[in-house]
């Protein structure tokens, strides 16, 4: 390190002129920063994981961010990097009086402004086809009830109705996890499953999500979503895989002591395959 | 000066946050954990006149079909055992008696005081399931809780005469030593990571009990003669509880019978 | 310096010690001890996060002393996961409340800001005693949480209910010790009330003669802004702690709705929301981030321009963006709530006003760089970790406009991108802003100058230590590592990020040990430094008027009177390359 050898002032003089040395050093490590910034951002040795879903349009505008970001970083870093090395104290240098410049703040401030709001403007499209756009008519629905730290999957079997639940029926060591109703024919042929959720491929599918303790967070990194799963409340997301094959479903929200343990498997598999688990799952009920 | 300033004043605080931290730990001591009952000495039993009780747990009416515990997205759960798993909540032998019913003398035993056994009772985590399922221990009898597997449990009763307790057992995880001080019967006690895990742990002030296995019959054996209350307890039909004298070096048997939907 | 035009009395310190020292009411005393009180959180803070990032890169190791001395958590050496999220917790409410809130804006405001605007104390001398002393109580109760029977609570520095809020059922720590916390940040919360209070008011009513809101320094500025921040905050979350204690031990459900099953259990609550809480935690959290990183921006302001020898560029566009990001800031809280259930046409809304509150952030970045531009740099270690300070907050900053977009949020939420972003920006850029006041501040109040060796080998290891270990949190955030989890290796997709937590905990380790080298010099230098002149770093505003360390009342008795704005360096004509506030020089206009 360079620029340690200013150390060898007294303590607390600051008259150190012809600092060339502390100035560069700034000005090398910045550079050095904007460098492996680039080198890990764009080398992609830790990197999303495949796309599995229809929701192509994250992963675009995640790009668009990166490099109008990656141009702001480098700018502000190297400048001051720059400036601190080029109006390092010197002999006969001598600081210029200047109090500010209207028209550049004018200038910076139009500038940051519309390429801000103009990103979170465009980012609304994704916002708009995950949240505002409906669930496709033919969209399949599974439940998922969260709990401390296992993952509920339903299916509502072949009547197309989910059983009525209540609290005071859920019996875990019976496996009825979210308490379906014994006395109500809709939940005979409701299908359960623990931390496993098979899906078909290209089938759109709604989940309804719920909680039955406290907060946790349904996230399938593939399919670039996330959602709360709320005690108390039913929220309704939805997506379609297009890939066959197992991806992890990691509980986003701390929940306790297991939440690192919450792990469940979207199986996506084809519409034949769903439909045989579906029937040996059925037989085991 | 200023340097006395900064001195006292780390002093003082450091001072005074111990005080309060000492003070708290000590109030929040949990009493009941440490503090083991005063042991009364041991009423003396004429061994040459103690008697024995016998039975069956016999069930009627539908015959549940267990069901598959699916653990195949914890694969440490998997491995560990040889086959598939099936719940536990009502286990029918194949000669209909029941499997895993605590059965205790909860009458007629409150004039004696017993010694704790000193060998520990066990419950061991294996294959993602409790090894017993049910449990009998007497109060203040060590409890070692063990886990055989290659996965965090955490083990969390839910007593409600007791201290309720919660703890992770990480693999390799130093066998765990507690111990009920009251009699409870019957403690549930569950694995939060893996909810399916469920085991019941009774806690009695005597050596009187017994958990019926898979031909479904119990013996207590050592009781001295005279009028109990013999109770038998399964977890998804409750309770059923029956009146027998023993006489001296007398065996008894006491069959129970239950029903199911 | 200054000609006095009205004398005051001279205030003289009370005698005997306890008055003078312990339940003092002067305002630099309170000062020091809200900096030694975040000195020992900070400390302790970081021991905490040391130990969790030990696990976190080798989550079998068998740490027997460690097992010594956390019989519990720690059990023959191996971290259970609730001692590991414990840490965490502990780890983030200690720093968020104990040391980025106290230290910028209770330390150094208390300390400075009656001197920077010439008055001999603040508005209300006992209120800020009182202050204090509630902050130190709420501390103590923090403190007992830690060793709590059933452990430290684990729900994290945001607590979220229900977790929070449904006691031991949920989980270990989540009884004695959860209870405790809130109490504690009540308590907190009320400290802080009081001391914005007074901070307002002192800067409101006893500016001295000539001080001008215009000429206050931006130290001041910020400080004033942080504290109408804390006025309108601290309310909110004091409710929000109130209820959540109700709901605790009070058998209410305000936070815990009807039919959950914990642990098999039924709950016996019913009504409660608990995005309630959400609401309220961060219409308090999302000001408290800039009640942490403003009195910073201030301190790399005065520390930029007074090494550059050059005036603050924008001083108006400056304040004016304080002030917006205070404004904007209370607009913004539902950022952090994307994904909570929150109604997503509300999103939208909140997306646009975080990626506008940008936009003054941007503002002040352009004006530092513009500060420095064609200035005269002196490396000293208080400038050194200003112009740190400006590099991380960009570091930090540009990473808020993806978690800002509603759209980005959905995956990186609640990932290891949100924990490099905050703590890069409210964490160690607040902290840069912490040791860059301490540098250049030291001098003024303990009289005696720190060494500079020592602080800049102190720089070196910190700013590269902390890019070292934060900078890959943001890949291991897209590559979709969620936080707070005490072991990865259960997720196949995780596995790969393994060496990254490896790098990330020797990072730490070196960073944490190099802050030896601050705290040796900060010791060493209290009691054998240089002896500090009266203005070290030939600064103009009113602290660098008065001794080192200044007198009881300030002044002397003799208020200051102020002629000029906070920072004339470099004025073309003028005697020297700088004017004090209270010299009587005139500015001859440059023709």
């Amino acid at each position: 390190m360079v620029g340690l050898r200013s150390g060898t002032r007294d303590a607390g003089q600051i008259d150190q002129r012809e600092d060339v040395n502390m100035g560069l050093a700034i000005a090398l490590v910045l550079v050095l920063l904007c460098v492996v910034s680039v080198i890990m951002f764009s080398g992609h040795y830790w990197w999303f994981p495949p796309l599995i879903s229809t929701y192509t349009g994250y992963d675009k505008q995640f790009m668009l961010t990166l490099i109008i970001v990656a141009i702001v970083f480098i700018l502000a870093q190297l400048a001051l990097g720059y400036f601190v090395w080029k109006y390092r104290d010197r002999a006969g240098r001598k600081a210029t009086y200047v109090e500010g410049n209207n028209t550049m703040e004018v200038l910076w401030t139009s500038i940051t402004f519309v390429i801000f709001i103009g990103l979170g403007i465009l980012g609304q499209r994704v916002w708009a086809q995950f949240h505002f756009a409906e669930p496709p008519a033919n969209a399949m629905e599974v439940e998922v009830t969260g709990q401390q730290f296992q993952w509920n999957i339903r299916y509502p079997g072949a009547d197309g109705q989910f059983g009525r639940t209540e609290a005071k029926y859920v019996d875990e060591s019976a496996l009825n996890f979210v308490g379906v109703d014994p006395h109500d024919p809709a939940g005979k042929d409701d299908i359960a499953s623990i931390n496993r959720m098979v899906i078909p491929v290209n089938q759109p599918v709604k989940v309804l999500l719920h909680s039955k303790d406290v907060t946790h967070s349904f996230f399938v990194p593939g399919l670039r979503i996330k959602q709360d799963a709320v005690p108390g409340m039913t929220i309704t997301i939805h997506f379609t895989a297009t890939k066959t094959g197992e991806y992890e479903i990691p509980c986003a929200e701390l929940c306790g002591l297991g939440h690192y343990k919450m792990r469940g498997i979207l199986d996506v598999r084809t519409p034949v395959e769903y439909q045989q688990w579906l029937k040996k799952q059925a037989s085991q009920e | 000066m200023t340097k006395i300033k900064v001195v006292s004043f780390l002093i003082v605080s450091v001072l005074i946050m111990a005080m309060f931290v000492s003070g708290c730990a000590k109030k929040s001591e949990p009493s009941e954990e440490t503090a083991a009952p005063a042991q009364k000495a041991p009423t003396a039993i004429d061994q040459a006149t103690v008697g024995t009780i016998t039975g069956k747990i016999s069930y009627s009416g539908a015959k549940p079909t267990p069901k598959v515990i699916h653990m195949d997205t914890e694969p440490a759960c998997v491995s560990s055992n040889s086959g598939p798993v099936y719940t536990q909540d009502l286990e029918v032998n194949s000669n209909n008696t029941l499997k895993d019913v605590f059965v205790s003398v909860s009458g007629g035993v409150d004039n004696y005081t017993f010694t704790v056994p000193t060998t520990p009772a066990t419950l061991d985590q294996r294959g993602c399931t409790y090894h017993p399922h049910v449990l009998g221990v007497m109060a203040g009898q060590a409890l070692q809780v063990l886990n055989s597997d290659n996965t965090t449990h955490n083990i969390h009763p839910i007593p409600k005469e007791n201290p309720e307790w919660n703890t992770s057992m990480p693999p390799k995880a130093q066998p765990l030593d507690k111990k009920f001080n009251r009699p409870e019967t019957m403690i549930p006690v569950k694995c939060n990571v893996h909810p399916w895990m469920k085991a019941y742990i009774g806690v009695v002030k005597n050596p009187f009990f017994s958990v019926t296995g898979d031909d479904g019959s119990f013996e207590i054996k050592g009781l001295p003669p005279g009028d109990y209350t013999v109770s038998a307890w399964q977890e998804k039909l409750g309770t059923q509880t029956m009146k027998v004298t023993v006489g001296p070096k007398e065996s008894k048997t006491v069959d129970f019978s239950f029903k199911g939907e | 310096m200054g000609e006095p035009t009205h004398a005051v009395h001279v205030h003289h310190a009370p005698k005997g010690f306890i008055r003078k020292y312990i339940f003092s009411t002067d305002h630099k005393v309170i000062g020091i001890q809200y900096y030694f009180l975040a000195l020992f959180s900070v400390v302790l803070g970081m021991l905490l996060s040391v130990l969790f990032r030990l696990h976190l890169a080798w989550p079998n190791a068998n740490w027997d002393l460690l097992g010594k001395l956390f019989p519990t958590g720690m059990a023959g050496g191996l971290m259970t996961p609730e001692f590991y999220l414990s840490l965490v917790t502990m780890h983030g409410t200690l720093m968020v409340f104990f040391v980025l809130t106290t230290a910028p804006q209770s330390g150094f405001g208390n300390y400075f800001l009656p001197i920077q605007i010439g008055a001999d104390d603040m508005a209300f001398p006992v209120l800020n005693m009182l202050s204090f002393w509630i902050t130190f109580v709420a501390l103590v109760v923090m403190v007992m949480a830690l060793f709590a029977t059933g452990g430290a609570p684990l729900s994290g520095w945001t607590a979220y209910p229900p977790l929070s809020a449904l006691g031991k059922i949920s989980g270990p720590g989540e009884g004695l010790g959860q209870t405790l916390w809130v109490i504690s940040l009540a308590i907190f919360c009320v400290g802080s009330l009081l001391g914005a209070l007074n901070f307002i008011t002192t800067t409101l009513n006893l500016r001295a003669k000539g001080m001008t809101l215009l000429r206050m320094p931006l130290t001041v500025w910020a400080w004033f802004t942080t504290s109408i921040l804390a006025l309108l905050a601290f309310p909110v979350l004091l409710a929000g702690g109130i209820l959540l204690v109700l709901d605790r031990v009070g058998g209410t459900s305000f936070f815990i709705p009807a039919g959950l099953v914990v642990n098999e259990q039924l709950v016996n609550h019913s009504g409660g929301s608990p995005l309630l809480w959400q609401h309220l935690f961060w219409f308090f959290g999302h000001p408290e981030v800039y009640i942490a990183i403003l009195p910073g921006m201030g301190v790399a302001s005065q520390l930029l321009s007074t090494f550059s020898r050059k005036p603050v560029f924008g001083y108006k566009a400056m304040f004016s963006a304080m002030l917006a990001i205070g404004f904007l800031g209370f607009f913004v809280w539902g950022h952090h709530m994307f994904i909570s259930g929150m109604s997503p046409y509300s999103a939208v809304a909140f997306s646009l006003l975080t990626l506008a509150i940008g936009v003054p952030s941007a503002i002040k970045t352009f004006n530092w760089l513009g500060t420095l531009w064609q200035g005269k740099i002196q490396f000293t270690s208080a400038m050194l970790f200003a112009i740190g300070f400006v590099s991380l907050f960009v570091t930090g900053g540009v990473s808020g406009i993806f978690l800002g977009q509603t759209s980005l949020d959905l995956y990186l939420h609640d990932t290891y991108f949100v924990v490099g972003h905050f703590h890069m920006i409210m964490g160690v850029a607040a902290l840069f802003g912490i040791f860059g006041a301490t540098y250049y501040w030291f001098p003024k109040m303990f009289g005696r100058m720190l060494n500079e060796p020592l602080g800049k080998i102190h720089f070196w290891f910190t700013f590269i230590g902390v890019n070292a270990i934060f900078f890959p949190m943001h890949i291991m955030g897209v590559a979709g590592h969620p936080r707070r989890y005490s072991d990865a290796s259960n997720f196949n997709y995780l596995s790969s990020m393994h060496p990254l937590h490896e790098f990330i905990t020797v990072a730490a380790i070196v960073t944490a040990t190099a802050q030896l080298f601050f705290l040796l010099n900060f010791f060493w230098s209290l009691w054998k430094g240089k002896k500090a002149e009266m203005n070290p770093w030939n600064a103009t505003t009113l602290e660098w008027t008065v001794p080192s360390p200044p007198p009881h009342d300030n002044f002397g008795g003799k208020l200051p009177v102020v002629y000029h704005g906070a920072y004339e360096y470099s004025v073309p004509g003028a005697k020297q390359d700088f004017i004090m506030q209270d010299s009587p020089e005139k500015i001859i206009e440059a023709t």
